[in-house]
């Protein structure tokens, strides 16, 4: 077991590797010139050629790269063309938001998707079975902010309950918090459950065949003790593994909400960052997310074996 | 042991034999509504519409169904009516909607294509060189490890915004996902009697590859293709809604959504003509690439 997540630790290092690799190339091979953007639209040659000496710019490619790679390692992101700001500090500023953003939206999507999946694969061809299916597909095929501006307009301008906009800390009160990231969390939520109670009925579906159910039912169990004791675990692991692909599009549906909600977190960062061209926010954020998103699935792949005990590594 | 590679794909594609097709509402529902959409797109200049860039600044904010005038080529005014009511800018948002559904349409087609054929090739490659596999595989585990969202929004911020750059942009992240369902079906194929029987035949590796690979790829990539059709019309929407995709004055539904963001509290139609367009559009791509896979690939079928 320790060897095994340890084994799986080093595969992490070779994607990262290529991540880093491609997000550093993307600015470097680009067409913009990095120098230029700092210095502004009104420098002159001289002042570029001072820049890109004081960037190590004028460095070869391959020492960029181990200068720029060594100075991650060391957690320097190098500082915000835009902001003028170090950019893990500018990072460390928006990460609140958007941490509460995405664990309210795993919640609610893992509470609402599985027991949804659920009925529906129990009672296969019934009307809530349809249900399920066409909101899945449908979930598939509404773009995030328009669903926001749906639940926006229902929820807070025809029947005014909940903000428009906006994002309360935490540390300002637990009420307000929690009113502001009602909104945005359902938004974020509908594509992931559509994902989620998909695959959940697919895989109770699949179990509910197996010899040993139709055993429990002759045992004389009812169908919840079936459900709880003989279908869902033994349909956890597939389902446990879309939860943390789909990680992925929450990721990308974090930075939609978040500017339809108006919400500052990391996800608006990368929209103001992309327009301002500001390159080193742009790679800190991708290298970020896309280390958590290896990093989830790497802690998802070494729960199977607690999930499924015939998964020995 | 397996049919040749030829029989077995005209085996499932003959399943599509259009008798049989016809009978399935899955199928001729959505394709029919995607025909509707493709004959709007090429027919937009004469379905009562006005030039989608057009500014007027005495008819802003207009709610649908609103009669106003419209400027006509030759700098005199017309009566018109707004269906779907104007924009911020006094643009009609009707005949926006309409020309948008060019830009979707194109996006889809463009991106299934593009990535499908760089992932089709890059596949090939990786499944039956066998020294470049583990390279290649190993390039595109990485490129999967960005979320494609974020990756199309970087990419988008590498050259000046515009259809090609858009297109790419959505392109990318894609590929690799076809490079890995290519390379499945190369490295099962290759071990068929028929393929060592072509080598030893001496039959030439390009020629193999398309005679004997390619063709157990078309099913599975016909599907493959639908989905990313789906995403790539989502993702385009996504971009040009945040205001990083295809420049703000070129109708499309995600451009008209973003210029309506600031006055959604008053003026809701803005976001709901061209939010339903997208919805219907995907709704259907993706009904259709379900029903494909049930019919042509059922083996697929336990993919999420």
């Amino acid at each position: 077991m320790f060897g095994y997540v340890l084994r799986r630790l080093v595969s992490t290092i070779p994607v990262m590797l290529i991540v880093a690799v491609f997000v550093f190339l993307m600015l470097r091979v680009g067409p913009h010139d990095p120098a230029a953007i700092i210095a502004g639209d009104n420098a002159n040659a001289d002042q570029i050629a001072q820049i890109r000496q004081q960037l190590g710019l004028d460095k070869p490619l391959l020492t960029q790269l181990f200068v720029w790679l060594s100075a991650i390692l060391h957690g320097d992101f190098g500082e915000s063309f835009f902001f003028k700001k170090k950019v893990v500090s500018l990072i460390a500023d928006r990460i609140e938001p958007t941490l509460a953003l995405a664990i309210c939206t795993s919640i609610l999507a893992v509470v609402i998707a599985v027991p949804l999946g659920v009925v529906a694969a129990m009672r296969r061809g019934s009307m809530v079975d349809r249900l399920v299916m066409g909101f899945s597909v449908l979930g598939f095929s509404v773009p995030v902010f328009v669903i926001g501006y749906v639940l926006i307009y229902i929820f807070a301008i025809k029947f005014p309950i909940l903000p428009v906009q906006g994002y309360s800390r935490i540390a300002d009160g637990f009420e307000p918090f929690i009113r502001s990231i009602i909104l945005p969390s359902l938004t974020l939520a509908v594509v992931y459950v559509a994902l989620i109670a998909r695959m959940t009925r697919t895989s109770v579906l699949e179990v509910l065949g197996e010899d040993y159910i139709r055993t429990a039912y002759a045992r004389g169990l009812t169908p919840l003790q079936v459900l709880v004791r003989h279908a869902l675990p033994n349909a956890a692991v597939p389902i446990v593994t879309v939860i943390g692909l789909g990680v992925a599009l929450l990721i990308g549906g974090v930075v939609v909400t978040e500017s339809v909600f108006a919400i500052p977190g990391i996800g608006r960062l990368t929209v103001d960052a992309v327009l301002a061209r500001d390159f080193p926010t742009i790679q800190a954020i991708i290298l970020l997310f896309s280390f958590i998103y290896v990093m989830i699935n790497l802690i998802i792949d070494v729960s199977y074996t607690l999930l499924d005990p015939r998964i020995r590594y | 042991m397996r049919e040749p590679a030829q029989t077995q794909t005209f085996r499932s594609l003959a399943r599509l034999r259009v008798h049989s097709v016809l009978k399935e509402p899955a199928i001729v529902i959505p394709s029919a509504v995607l025909l509707v959409l493709v004959l709007i797109a090429i027919a937009a200049p004469w379905l009562g519409t006005i030039d989608p860039t057009l500014l007027d600044p005495t008819q802003r904010n207009k709610l649908p169904g609103f009669v106003g005038t419209t400027l006509l080529a030759d700098g005199s005014k017309a009566p018109f009516t707004f269906h779907f009511g104007t924009d911020s800018l006094g643009r009609d948002i009707y005949s926006r909607v309409i020309y948008g559904t060019r830009i979707s349409l194109i996006v889809g087609a463009l991106v299934a294509s593009v990535s499908t054929a760089f992932g089709l090739m890059i596949g090939m490659v990786a499944g039956y060189v066998r020294w470049s596999d583990g390279l290649i595989m190993r390039l595109m585990d990485g490129l999967m490890a960005i979320p494609p969202i974020l990756l199309a929004i970087a990419l988008v911020s590498l050259s000046r915004a515009g259809l090609a750059a858009v297109v790419i942009a959505i392109s990318i992240p894609e590929i690799p996902r076809v490079v890995r369902l290519v390379r499945s079906v190369v490295l099962s194929i290759r071990e068929e009697s028929y393929v060592e029987a072509a080598i030893t035949a001496g039959t030439p590796t390009p020629l193999l590859l398309v005679r004997h690979i390619l063709p157990n790829c078309v099913a599975p990539l016909i599907v493959q293709a639908t989905f990313v059709c789906a995403s790539a019309i989502l993702v385009e929407s996504i971009l040009s809604f945040l205001g990083v995709g295809i420049p703000p004055e070129t109708p499309s539904w995600g451009n008209i959504m973003a210029a309506g963001r600031q006055y959604f509290r008053l003026f809701p139609h803005n976001i709901l003509y061209p939010g339903i367009c997208i919805a219907v559009t995907v709704l259907c791509v993706n009904i259709l690439g379900d029903a494909m896979r049930d019919r042509l690939d059922p083996k697929l079928r336990k993919r999420v």
